[in-house]
């Protein structure tokens, strides 16, 4: 146990060297950084967002908004459809996204089984397989009703596209906050995970998040007497005070046909604004309707409600607008990032929120260090007022353990959290492990009258298969834990295996190389440890 | 400098002497812990139960503590706990779930912010809707019990059977007081917990394992010698070990505790706790088993290695 060959030593002295250098620009403040030379690599920990401060927010989206959109949409198709083709009806109700009809005669079933089909869009399987199905089924009932409600496969495809489209979205809104490596996944089948380091305004990025946008213009209903609100309008409430608006549900244009908006101020009220530009399609769409329509009212509609509903006084023909709504500067700014990045296909509802702030991720880190630095000085000392010489052994590989787990960590650009330092702290406890183990049985060795060669060789020998088996149920808890992982837990987890990994390496190899070296040079006839 | 050992090599403590005593305090604990867990149950925190969490600091002065619960309590928001949060200028505000609705909170958190912002700062705000409390919860007693099955499994591969029942109750020994400390001082119960447990889950093993390697040796070695001094020589050839590598975990655990912050002295105190216990539990209730469990004598074979 006590030769290493000469491509050992020089593989173990490697690794110790790249260690201390992959874990040399994490002492270095930005700048000192830039000034380092090209060779050596730059990479430093990455800090998670507990460290660093910053926002974790899993949101879910509510795609059965869209699916009930979808079916409200058929609801109408479907009438339109009928009344088109003389059918009569006797009924036709929309419950929970199931729509029944009950036609007038019964005759007329299959007519209405080949409109329901035509109605039915062809969706994708599950991805890859090419294969089209069908978005509708149809159910009939003993009494001649038939019930129609979109497949299985419909809705997931309904799903997975929303939450392509809704992440494309958020990073489209999060990128106008100006932010730096915001990290965006789908998690789940409904779900996206969203982690935005160094936020100064958490609440303004929910708010982004919280919106949907779906911007429309719609005209005021003329027809409606103040009474009844007839059954192609509606009533929708202003976004900053009490009145309302009936209008017609059909909009006259949407926000899809926008191409930029941005913040400004009304040249003569001086008040915040949002000017807009619709694409050519649009500007079409917009000049025709505002040519038949000018002297009457239209409202802009986001979300439901109205932010402003303007007189048409002349012809827009240029295809810009802009929106004036008693804004704050920025609710105007905010409003044109959200135009800008488009509507979210469907809303999002937080589940899960952890922000810190910066000033707390500071505080932590700094305390972090005060206790790793004390944790490692109390361990060094008490490891080398126990073993003396082969203390000193292994207070060194346990500096070089811990510059080789901060160069795994900055190499693998794991994420290091405020319980990842907690795991490097127990690592430097639970490191000299092996080395104790290993010691104690070379003290055994030598009381038993060994040779303090033999003595230290089945010292090696005999503690290896011990630490083996230690080591790996404490890795075997590691990764069980990594599993189980969210955020700073799964960071405690990594630092905690790869810290057990390094440790029995330098335990093995890097002290048992010190120890072998200096027995090579003095072969002393007995050793105090 | 001649190096200091708190063990002499010819320590020989008769561990096993007092079995019986070690046995019925471990069971009268188990019992009294798993009573606790039923009566007054666990303090859970907003990864289990839901709910809000919100850290501000005073912008300048100490914080008030019950100048804050009058703010708050203007504002209607059912069950509020306050406390002070490691410093005389932070405080914590906790909000019980309202409701099953998803997305609540986030109304919670603004009317929160616009009483506290003019004089305090936030500085740490987390959010656990229905939802993700109940996965969490599964997940985590998915964690620990998964984590239990494969060193069980682990060990039973690497040694016998009767090692395997051993190492398993000490653990399941370790786990429950664990919770049941946490249950009695009514610490707040969260997700780091179920971290710590986990790694207790290791370190307590890895305790055990170095005891039972030694507990194989020795029966290789002396084929004759009764099982209980047999075992009680094993746990003293260890015992320098042992206290060894616990010293120098609580040395930098306690470090830790101490100056390591608010947000993670749940979790140390756990570790601290469970470095105690596991310690203790591989000494006086993992070797005692193996006596009761009848081992294997012959090892001449070379089995398990």
């Amino acid at each position: 146990m006590l030769y290493f060959s000469k491509f050992k030593s020089i593989s173990i002295l490697m690794i110790c060297l790249f260690g201390i250098i992959f874990a040399f620009p994490n002492l270095l403040s930005q700048n000192s950084l830039n000034d380092l030379p090209k060779i050596l690599p730059h990479k430093q920990i990455n800090l998670g967002l507990d460290l660093r401060g910053g926002s974790h927010l899993l949101v879910e989206v509510q795609s059965s908004v869209r699916a009930s959109e979808r079916m409200d949409d058929l609801f109408d198709d479907i009438r339109i459809e009928l009344r088109r083709n003389k059918i009569l009806l006797s009924d036709i109700t929309q419950i929970n996204n199931e729509i029944k009809i009950t036609l007038s005669d019964v005759g007329f079933k299959d007519n209405l089984l080949d409109i329901v089909e035509s109605l039915s869009q062809n969706v994708k399987g599950q991805l890859g397989s090419g294969q089209l199905n069908s978005e509708l089924q149809i159910i009939e009932q003993t009494d001649g009703s038939i019930l129609v409600s979109m497949t299985e496969v419909a809705l997931n495809d309904l799903l997975r596209r929303s939450v392509d489209q809704s992440i494309e979205i958020i990073r489209r809104r999060i990128d106008e906050l100006g932010t730096k490596e915001p990290t965006i996944q789908r998690q789940g089948d409904s779900r996206i995970l969203i982690q935005v380091p160094g936020l100064d305004d958490p609440k303004r990025l929910k708010d982004l998040l919280g919106t949907t946008a779906k911007m429309n213009f719609h005209l005021i209903d003329p027809f409606y007497d103040g009474d009844n609100v007839s059954r192609s309008s509606m009533a929708l409430k202003h976004a900053n005070n009490d009145s309302t608006y009936v209008v017609e549900r059909r909009s006259i244009i949407g926000g899809e046909n926008l191409v930029d908006a941005q913040p400004g101020f009304d040249s003569q009220t001086n008040q915040p604004i949002v000017n807009f530009r619709f694409d050519s399609q649009g500007s079409r769409k917009f000049g025709k309707i505002t040519t038949d329509n000018v002297g009457k009212l239209f409202a802009i509609v986001l979300d439901n409600e109205v932010i402003s509903a303007p007189i048409i006084n002349e012809p827009i023909l240029g295809g810009s607008g802009m929106i004036s709504g008693s804004f704050t500067v920025q609710e105007a700014n905010d409003l044109a990032i959200l135009l800008r990045a488009g509507a979210l296909p469907a809303p999002l509802v937080i589940l899960e929120e952890r922000t810190v702030g910066p000033g707390l991720g500071a505080d932590s880190i700094k305390s972090g260090q005060i206790a790793s630095i004390l944790g490692l000085m109390l361990v060094l000392l008490y490891m080398f007022v126990s073993y003396g010489r082969f203390g000193i052994y292994s207070n060194i590989s346990l500096i070089i353990n811990l510059s080789l787990i901060v160069a795994v960590l900055s190499i693998l650009q794991a994420t290091l959290t405020l319980p990842g330092i907690a795991g490097i702290i127990l690592t430097i406890g639970m490191a000299v492990d092996a080395n104790v183990l290993i010691f104690e049985r070379i003290r055994e060795e030598i009381a038993n009258k060994k040779s303090v060669i033999n003595a230290i060789d089945n010292g090696y020998k005999r503690a290896r298969t011990t630490i083996l088996d230690a080591n790996i149920t404490t890795f075997i808890a590691a990764i069980i834990l990594f599993q189980l992982g969210s955020g700073p837990i799964k960071g405690f987890s990594v630092t905690l295996a790869i810290g057990i990994i390094t440790s029995v390496f330098t335990a093995f190899t890097v002290t048992r190389f010190f120890v072998a070296t200096w027995i090579k040079k003095t072969n002393p006839k007995e050793i105090n440890i | 400098m001649k190096p200091i050992k708190i063990i002499k090599l010819d320590t020989s403590i008769n561990f096993l002497s007092k079995t019986k005593i070690f046995i019925s305090l471990s069971m009268i604990f188990l019992i009294a812990s798993i009573c606790l867990l039923l009566s007054r149950g666990l303090n859970f925190g907003i990864d289990f139960n839901g709910g809000t969490l919100i850290e501000v600091q005073k912008i300048s002065g100490n914080a008030d503590v019950s100048e804050m619960r009058s703010r708050l309590g203007q504002l209607d928001l059912g069950n509020i706990q306050l406390q002070e949060f490691g410093k005389k200028t932070d405080l914590l505000i906790r909000v019980e779930q309202l409701s099953e609705e998803e997305g609540v909170q986030q109304v919670i958190i603004n009317e929160i912010s616009e009483v506290v912002e003019k004089d305090y700062k936030i500085r740490r705000i987390e959010v656990v809707g229905p939802k993700v409390s109940a996965e969490l919860i599964k997940k985590g007693i998915i964690a620990v019990i998964t984590a239990v099955i494969s060193v069980l499994i682990y060990i039973w591969f690497r040694f016998e059977w009767q090692f395997g029942i051993g190492a398993i109750f000490a653990l399941v020994h370790d786990i429950i007081i664990t919770i049941g400390v946490f249950s009695l001082l009514q610490l707040e119960f969260n997700l780091s917990i179920i971290a710590a447990l986990l790694t207790i889950v290791g370190y307590s093993l890895n305790d055990t394992v170095v005891i039972y390697d030694r507990i194989r040796e020795e029966l290789r070695k002396y084929k004759k010698m009764p099982i209980v001094e047999l075992i009680n020589q094993a746990l003293n050839l260890t015992l320098s070990r042992t206290l060894m590598t616990s010293i120098t975990t609580l040395l930098a655990l306690i470090s830790l505790y101490l100056f390591g912050g608010e947000v993670i002295k749940g979790f140390t105190f756990a570790m601290i706790w469970g470095v105690l216990i596991g310690t203790y539990s591989s000494i006086f209730i993992a070797s005692p088993i193996l006596i009761g469990l009848n081992i294997k004598r012959d090892w001449s074979k070379n089995d398990g290695e």
